[in-house]
C-alpha cells in the first residue's frame, strides 16, 4: 500500500529532488519486503544499490541539471491505450498462474529442486544464491561484470570532454 | 562539509564500519547473503561518504584516479583469468574443479576469487561514475557556468 502511494507520488511530482528521495524510500520498502520473504541476497542488493548508490548517483546528476521537470502539455492517448491493454492482458494472464507458494508449482520442480538438493553436495557452501551465481551460472556473472565495466567506460566517454558554453536544449528554446 | 562537527564525527565512525561490512559481505558471501556486487557497492558508498566529508582531492590522494581505472579492468580480468585457468588446467572455461584437488575446496576457491573480481570491478566503476559526475560539476562551475542558474530561469518562467 505504501509502495503504491510512493510510486504514484514519484510519477506525479515535478520536483526531481523529491522524486529521488521518494524513490529511495520505495527501494528501501521493497528491500524490507524481500527480507520478509527470506530473500536476503536480493534485499541486500536492493538496499545497497537501489536505496543507496542509485540515489547518490541521481543526486550527482541533479547537481548538473535543473531541479524541476518541464511541464508537458496534453496527454498521449495511444500511450494510455497501450498501457491499459497491456495491464489488462497481464491481469488476465495472472488468473492462469498456479496458487502462490504451493510446493507443486512448476518453478519448484525444474532446476530449483536440483540446486536445493545438490548444491551442498557439489560445492559445500550453504548459500545457494552465491553457488548458482558464481559457479553454475558463472559465465552469466562474468557477462554482468563486463556490463558494469562497459557502463563505467560509457560514462567516462560521455563526461570526460570539458563542458561547452552552450548548455544543450535548455538554451536553444 | 568539513566544518560540520556532527557530520565529521559520525562519518569518521561510520566509514570504517561500512568498509568492514563491505569486506564481510565480500568474503562471507558463501555463508550469508552477499557477494561481489553488494560488497563492491558498499565499499564504494563508504568511499563516496569520504568524498562528501573530506573532498574529492583528499580521496584521490588515497586512491588515485588511474588506480580506479586499473581496478575496474583488473576485476573483470581476474574473473576471466580464473576462467582461462580452468581451461589451462584441463577443464572447461570457468570450470573450477581443476583448480584444486579437493572438488568442494576447488569450487569454493573459484567462487571466492571470481566474486572478488566482481567486487573490485563494481566498487571501482561506482567510484568512477561518481567521480566523473563530481568532476563535471566542478568543471561546469570553473567554465563560468552556474549549474543552478537553470533553476532560476525555471522559476521566472512560471
Amino acid at each position: 500500500m505504501l509502495l503504491i502511494v510512493v510510486a504514484v507520488t514519484v510519477v506525479v511530482t515535478r520536483d526531481l529532488l523529491k522524486a529521488t528521495m521518494l524513490f529511495a524510500i520505495y527501494s528501501l520498502t521493497i528491500a524490507g519486503l524481500f527480507a520478509t520473504l527470506d530473500a536476503g541476497d536480493v534485499a541486500l542488493t536492493e538496499a545497497a544499490v537501489g536505496a543507496g548508490i542509485s540515489t547518490v548517483l541521481i543526486l550527482a546528476v541533479l547537481a548538473l541539471v535543473p531541479r524541476y521537470e518541464h511541464r508537458r502539455a496534453g496527454h498521449s492517448l495511444p500511450a494510455l491505450a497501450i498501457v491499459t491493454l497491456t495491464g489488462a492482458a497481464l491481469v488476465y494472464a495472472s488468473f492462469d498462474l498456479p496458487a502462490f507458494g504451493q510446493p507443486g508449482n512448476p518453478v519448484h520442480q525444474h532446476l530449483g529442486a536440483y540446486f536445493i538438493d545438490q548444491t551442498y553436495a557439489d560445492i559445500g557452501i550453504p548459500n545457494l544464491v552465491a553457488a548458482v551465481l558464481a559457479s553454475y551460472r558463472s559465465i552469466d556473472t562474468m557477462g554482468e561484470a563486463v556490463v558494469i565495466l562497459t557502463a563505467g567506460i560509457v560514462v567516462y566517454a560521455l563526461l570526460s570532454p570539458p563542458p561547452r558554453p552552450r548548455r544543450g536544449k535548455e538554451d536553444e528554446r | 562539509m568539513r566544518d560540520n562537527a556532527i557530520l565529521v564525527v559520525v562519518a569518521r565512525f561510520l566509514i570504517p564500519l561500512v568498509m568492514l561490512f563491505g569486506l564481510y559481505v565480500q568474503f562471507h558471501g558463501e555463508y550469508s547473503p552477499g557477494g561481489g556486487f553488494q560488497a563492491g557497492v558498499l565499499f564504494a558508498s563508504a568511499w563516496i561518504l569520504f568524498v562528501f566529508i573530506y573532498g574529492l582531492e583528499t580521496a584521490l590522494r588515497v586512491i588515485p584516479q588511474r588506480l580506479i581505472y586499473a581496478l575496474a579492468s583488473l576485476g573483470v580480468l581476474l574473473y576471466a583469468l580464473i576462467g582461462v585457468l580452468g581451461v589451462v588446467l584441463g577443464g572447461h572455461f570457468l570450470d573450477f574443479y581443476p583448480l584444486l584437488d579437493a572438488p568442494k575446496a576447488a569450487q569454493q576457491t573459484g567462487i571466492i576469487l571470481v566474486e572478488f573480481g566482481v567486487g573490485v570491478t563494481v566498487a571501482a566503476v561506482v567510484m568512477l561514475i561518481f567521480l566523473l559526475f563530481a568532476r563535471r560539476r566542478a568543471d561546469t562551475v570553473a567554465a563560468g557556468l552556474d549549474p543552478d542558474a537553470a533553476d532560476d530561469v525555471r522559476v521566472d518562467a512560471e
